[in-house]
């Protein structure tokens, strides 16, 4: 183990907060049964992860996760609340004794885990010396693109990045399949039947 | 005239949020920002616009059956760049392969340049028509329904 002791700086103060906040935000859309405020509650989540991201500098994610998280999500998380009700259902509170156990020992056992992890900033960490580190001293060799992220994503590791395409894609074809053109009414708007005909 | 002031403003902001997706599509390679991003952004201005003016009018801007053409172009770019670079002889995705004789690894900026446009293409498309499936099964509903 190394000798790495975190570095306390006024920035640490912020991430904490702003996990915090993103603690607070998840229990009160546990809590909430509007729909709506859970959406809006769910793209303030993505706003608040995105914040984090950029106070540890990882711009190309926290930009990701501003656009798509909060932005597109939120969108469409809307579009799909407007196809059923606006307000969960009511769940009868009742206790589970097997479940409070499992998800307390799972907790315990990862609390317990997180003893074991580098501390934070370590830079002998296993994530930040052997294939980080490549990457950081090749990249100017081998690519010569200054934005060592796209460097990774579109040509160390492009095959992943050609996967990742071919997943959106297939969510694409997959809610035109179950949603759209092509079906056997021909693609017109036709009342769904209620439940009691 | 209803919503006058969302409108204006929509279609002041439309013009420069496609050209933010253009920088940060191209830009990819020297900040923050790509491909997926750039598709985000592009497809963020059409839902602006839907929003506004009503899906009917944005879908007579871009019609659903370009966007699955879209869809499938942006992949077959992808693709295509990686089968390009094995014919000049490169393994799959293998950029060097574009320009050999480049001391500065051009090859390597053009293979990342066609690649995310393929990435930019078809993310766009495809957020755009999951938004398109999503909004036009239910007619415009009441400001009271909310």
């Amino acid at each position: 183990m190394s000798s790495f002791q975190t570095h306390i700086s006024p920035l640490l103060f912020l991430d904490l907060s702003l996990l915090t906040m993103l603690v607070l935000v998840a229990f009160a859309m546990l809590r909430s049964r509007q729909l709506f405020a859970v959406v809006m509650l769910s793209g303030i989540y993505s706003l608040l992860s995105a914040a984090f991201f950029v106070s540890l500098d990882a711009v190309d994610v926290a930009f990701t996760e501003a656009a798509v998280g909060a932005g597109v999500s939120t969108v469409l998380m809307l579009g799909g609340m407007l196809l059923t009700a606006r307000r969960e259902k009511p769940v009868t509170p009742g206790r589970a004794p097997v479940a409070l156990a499992v998800v307390l020992a799972t907790g315990a056992a990862l609390i317990y885990a997180t003893i074991d992890m580098p501390a934070f900033g370590d830079p002998h960490s296993p994530a930040n010396s052997s294939i980080g580190q490549m990457y950081v001293d090749e990249t100017p060799n081998d690519i010569a693109v200054p934005n060592i992220v796209t460097a990774v994503l579109a040509s160390y590791r492009g095959f992943d990045t050609l996967g990742e395409t071919m997943v959106i894609f297939t969510a694409g074809v997959a809610v035109i399949l179950l949603l759209g053109i092509g079906s056997v009414r021909g693609g017109r708007r036709i009342a769904d039947r209620d439940e009691d005909e | 005239m209803e919503r006058l002031i969302l409108k204006v403003t929509t279609k002041i902001l439309f013009a420069p949020i496609i050209l933010f997706a253009l920088y940060v599509q191209f830009h990819g390679d020297y900040g923050p920002g790509g491909g997926f991003q750039a598709g985000v952004i592009f497809a963020v201005a059409f839902i602006l616009h839907a929003f506004c003016f009503g899906l009917d009018e944005t879908k007579k801007a871009l019609p659903q059956k370009a966007l699955i053409v879209a869809m499938v172009i942006g992949l077959m770019f992808y693709a295509g760049t990686g089968v390009a670079t094995m014919l000049l002889g490169g393994n799959l995705l293998g950029y060097d392969a574009i320009d050999p004789a480049s001391t500065h690894h051009a090859g390597q900026h053009y293979g990342i340049l066609l690649v995310e446009w393929g990435v930019g293409v078809t993310v766009a498309s495809t957020m755009l028509t999951i938004f398109y499936h999503f909004t036009g099964r239910e007619p415009d509903i009441d400001q009271e329904d909310w």
